[in-house]
């Protein structure tokens, strides 16, 4: 029987089961993914007929990569279990970082806090209050030798959520790496650097668009030539999810924010495949199952094509859609915090089963303060039961060929695809930031999304079904208010010490070279060495660059 | 209340604040404070902006206001935002663009909503620019929502009238509502750094070449106001169309019809509302109203009837 | 005489996460509100100036990055500072239930909430909290 015969065939039997169904109630819930996706109740192989295995699927390592990157995958090496952390002061992370190597985790990932982030140094009128309180402050290259004292950045790669003044903190690590005596070309890591979707979601942005894009590219083209195992953007989903998008929403305007990074490094002279390679990706991992994990296959589907079709890529490296895992901090609840355990693990089960590289898994309590360390190992314990218990990493892409996520795997596919020919017609990702394209559609759909959770019509357990009432008294993270003071102290006593004619020379140095089309890491890198702090170098960027201002929408 | 107006004639912000709500509530008292605050008004230069949304008016009246406060003007800003037909709530959300001037003691922002005005423009923003006058501000800037009539009805309450337009893709001029051209005193195309920005200020200087007849010719000024690009330029037109009304004698003329429209407003509202008052006090207007509907009476003798039975004075038929 | 209540939603500090306050600014204009939202980055100072300014009944923070402790007293002690004593300041965001407890029997916030509460308990709170105008 033909494959047309056979879809029709397969039609007409599930009309006459539908038929026999005998009018059967369904359960009130509305059936749909979680971002509002119909789903129903049966997949058969008429919902798939059209997939070509070789074509639409092929094998793991192999173009176009829906079944997974590496062609062993964790049959060669397990995800790396990297658990982003950061708080107070470097000598606090410090103990953290190495507290989590010792509990099995395998990569190291920073979180900074806002004045770190924001480009203030903690002893700016607005960094009060803010030191160290959701990530680590870190001012100078003096903090970043505390924080990575007893590490050794050589054998361990470090992931840095860092956008705004990514270039700087990228050059205050390298710095540090050749301080503890490794070469730049061994250093291992990611920088998020990913400013585009810092108009669209996280808002940690400092400068406007154009000089931002400029650092961006002047990373690319230094890392290709000095840090070579570097990975120089991470091109995020995760916070556009957060802020409240939908799945095709997180998937569509992640995959539109890289094809601008690549056509901004093709524009600024750079050769695809000298960059391609070095860029990843960061999910985030919602709570519904499959969604999730059709997501991360049509994602690099998507982007192996475009990559070589679109863009002429050749090295397949650079067609390789490598990237991170968040379990969902918004799918977290105050109420019942033990809850999200269970959260948690379905959320990593679906990262691992769509292929991630990388997976950070939230604690039970972060909808309340930062982790503690009895609920960050719960986290990461639950990353080594899926690894070492489950079963799951025994066979790569297990769920490939199921009827359902094959059919939304597509379905998925081609409603991105809708998306990039929509900010193709606004004339592309910036000119739709400028208009408020992305940021509109995310603020609908995270009104809707609260309208039906108030409606009771999207259930949260504990929360509005099967509530208890109290919210909890749980040993909670605090952090000790003298942690700024002593920053404070440690920062004015490193700029007594420092050479600050030298360092001054140097920021003159970087303002110039700002005002022109050279690369400005060797200069940043420069003054980083000379102790000259992160405030001061963001300072001296913004007289040149100037200071970007959202216009937000409802 | 008195104490509130001699708070706001003594330079209190709060009493500002204050007295803006209570014309805007229509608060029953909202009169007499008018009325007190009158013979102080008439100082203030008042500048209209007018656009359509998105054409990025806010952030080019953060801009004037940079000059403003360079040439030592005080400043107070009404930037009207629409409010929901549905659930007459709104988003206010023009005073974001204009953060560098939120600590500055001689700037005053208020964000209004249109409130379900069908001129666009609320009585209240007019009125909300008298307060601002008495308070001593040199110059108000007010910012319409930018649909429907607002746009024209700027031209009442300003003393200079700036059409904001942009270089948008199929935004042509000619699709420009009518009677738009006819109030600008000056245009201004924002966002001058897109593709279109030449051939948009070529279409409206083509409109006003074939109209002509101009005592004062609307200059077409470019802007990038993001990028403060343009602006000086414009606050030098601007400066110039002062001096043109100032010298020609137009600001006195403007500024009388603004004062007898304000009268005639003010006396159509008494006698409107007024004789409601009493007629509903004397009338079964249902049972009118009834009559009416089955064609037992028709409106126009029963108006006169009404009228007469309150004893307006009316004219012969 | 028409009275709408007026509520200013600010993000204090440098906390960037707005999903929450657009969310609640949206839910409050379809309530009838009048919102003005301040946008990003502001410091207590303009928090406070712009509360005065825009004549609200309410002022709401947004706060996810932990220095509500800082922020929430400095802004309730400038709103004190201009005559605002009767405007109410309410808090969202992250915040463990003891110091929304202490930020409350101090009196700097009068209500505190955190994810989890439905819009209309904000709505609700605020319509039955916010005083009418004296002069």
């Amino acid at each position: 029987m033909g494959e047309e015969d056979f879809t029709l065939k397969i039609r007409e039997e599930q009309q006459l089961w539908r038929e026999q169904q005998e009018q059967q109630q369904e359960r009130p819930e509305p059936f749909t993914t979680v971002s509002g996706e119909p789903v129903n109740d049966l997949y058969t192989p008429a919902d798939i007929a059209g997939l070509d295995y070789l074509k639409d699927l092929g094998f793991p390592g192999c173009y176009p990569y829906t079944r997974g990157v590496q062609s062993n995958m964790y049959r060669g090496r397990l995800w790396t279990m990297r658990q982003f952390s950061g708080f107070g002061d470097a000598f606090d992370s410090n103990r953290r970082y190495r507290y989590l190597l010792e509990q099995g985790q395998t990569g190291l990932s920073v979180a900074f806090d806002m004045p770190t982030i924001m480009g203030y140094d903690s002893d700016h009128p607005r960094a009060l209050g803010e030191v160290g309180r959701c990530g680590v402050a870190i001012d100078s290259l003096a903090d970043m030798e505390i924080l990575f004292d007893r590490i050794p950045l050589d054998q361990i790669t470090t992931s840095m959520t860092i956008n705004g003044p990514a270039a700087i903190l990228w050059c205050i690590y390298l710095a540090n790496a050749e301080k503890q005596g490794v070469p730049l070309e061994k250093v291992g890591g990611t920088i998020q650097n990913d400013i585009l979707k810092e108009y669209i979601a996280q808002k940690s942005w400092i400068f406007p668009p154009e000089p931002s894009m400029r650092l961006i590219t002047d990373i690319f083209a230094f890392a290709a030539r000095r840090v070579p195992r570097w990975n120089t953007v991470s091109i995020s989903g995760y916070h556009i999810r957060e802020a409240g998008s939908t799945a095709v929403q997180e998937l569509a305007f992640t995959l539109a924010d890289g094809f601008a990074y690549v056509e901004a490094g093709i524009k600024a002279g750079l050769d695809v495949d000298t960059f391609a390679p070095r860029l990843s990706f960061f999910f985030n991992a919602h709570l519904d199952f499959f969604e999730e994990i059709c997501k991360y296959r049509a994602a690099r589907r998507i982007w192996a094509r475009r990559m070589k079709e679109r863009y002429g890529a050749r090295d397949p490296r650079s067609w390789m859609l490598r990237f991170h895992t968040q379990t969902a901090g918004c799918s977290l609840t105050a109420q019942e915090p033990e809850n999200n355990i269970v959260r948690t693990t379905l959320e990593a089960l679906a990262a691992v089963m769509g292929g991630t590289q990388s997976l950070h898994t939230n604690s039970m309590d972060e909808v309340l303060a930062l982790p503690t360390e009895k609920a960050v190992k719960i986290a990461l314990r639950t990353q080594q039961i899926i690894a070492y218990e489950s079963g799951v990493a025994n066979t790569i892409d297990p769920l490939a060929g199921s009827y359902f996520v094959e059919a939304l795997t597509g379905r998925m596919e081609a409603a991105a695809e809708d998306y990039f020919r929509r900010i193709e017609e606004l004339g592309g990702v910036l000119a739709a930031i400028d208009c408020g394209f992305f940021q509109q559609e995310i603020a609908d759909a995270a009104y809707s999304y609260q309208q039906a959770v108030d409606r009771g019509e999207r259930v949260v357990v504990g929360m509005n079904r099967f509530a208890g009432g109290e919210l909890p008294q749980i040993e909670l993270l605090r952090i000790d208010p003298a942690v700024e003071r002593k920053q404070v102290e440690r920062l004015q006593a490193l700029r007594e010490k420092r050479d600050a004619i030298a360092v001054a020379g140097s920021l003159e140095r970087l303002k110039k070279a700002a005002a022109g089309p050279e690369n400005l890491v060797p200069y940043i890198l420069e003054a980083v060495k000379l102790y000259a702090t992160e405030g001061e170098i963001v300072a001296a960027l913004k007289e040149v660059f100037g200071e970007y201002r959202e216009k937000p929408l409802f | 209340m008195q104490q509130l107006v001699e708070e706001l004639l003594g330079g209190s912000r709060r009493a500002l604040a204050r007295l803006i709500s209570i014309v805007e509530n229509s608060d029953p008292r909202k009169y007499a404070i008018l009325k007190e605050l009158y013979p102080h008004t008439g100082r203030a230069y008042v500048l209209g902006v007018t656009g359509a949304p998105g054409s990025g008016k806010s952030s080019l009246v953060d801009r004037l206001l940079q000059l403003a406060r360079r040439d030592g003007l005080t400043a107070g800003v009404i930037a009207v935002d629409p409010t929901s037909p549905f659930s007459g709530g709104a988003i206010l959300g023009d005073r974001i663009r204009m953060q560098d001037h939120a600590l500055d003691p001689g700037v005053f922002i208020r964000s209004m909503g249109t409130r379900g005005s069908l001129g666009g423009l609320s009585r209240a923003a007019g009125e909300a620019v008298q307060v601002l006058d008495a308070f001593g501000k040199d110059l108000i800037l007010v910012e319409t929502v930018g649909v429907g009539q607002s746009e024209i009805d700027i031209v009442k309450t300003a003393d200079t009238t700036v059409v904001v337009l942009t270089p948008a893709g199929g935004d042509s001029v000619q699709t420009l509502k009518a009677g738009i051209m006819e109030i600008a005193d000056i245009f201004v195309i924002n966002k001058a750094d897109l593709p279109g920005a030449e051939r948009t200020a070529a279409e409206v200087n083509g409109m006003l070449e074939m109209k002509g007849g101009y005592a004062w010719r609307p200059p077409v000024v470019a802007t990038v106001s993001t990028r403060d690009q343009g602006i000086e330029a414009l606050w030098q037109v601007l400066a110039d169309h002062r001096s043109y009304l100032e010298e020609s004698g137009r600001l006195q003329a403007v500024r009388r019809e603004r004062v007898r429209r304000e009268l005639t407003e003010q006396v159509e509202h008494l006698v409107k509302s007024g004789v409601w008052d009493r007629i509903k006090t004397l009338a079964a207007l249902e049972n009118l109203l009834e009559d009416i509907a089955r064609r037992r009476a028709d409106p126009y003798s029963t108006a006169r009837k009404l009228l007469e039975k309150i004893n307006f004075p009316l004219a012969e038929e | 005489m028409e009275r709408k209540i007026r509520v200013l939603v600010a993000k204090p500090g440098l906390d960037g996460h707005d999903r929450g306050a657009k969310v609640v600014a949206r839910a409050l204009r379809d309530a009838g509100m009048e919102v003005i939202y301040t946008g990003l980055h502001q410091t207590p100072e303009q928090v406070a100036e712009a509360a005065l300014q825009e004549d609200v009944h309410v002022v709401g923070l947004s706060i996810l990055s932990g220095a509500h402790m800082t922020l929430v007293p400095r802004i309730r002690a400038l709103l004190d500072e201009r005559q605002l004593r009767d405007v109410l300041l309410l808090v969202g965001g992250i915040i463990p239930a003891d110091e929304a407890a202490e930020l409350k029997s101090k009196g700097y916030a009068a209500g505190v909430f955190t994810p989890g509460e439905p819009l209309d308990a904000i709505i609700n709170f605020i319509r039955a909290q916010a005083s009418p105008a004296e002069v």
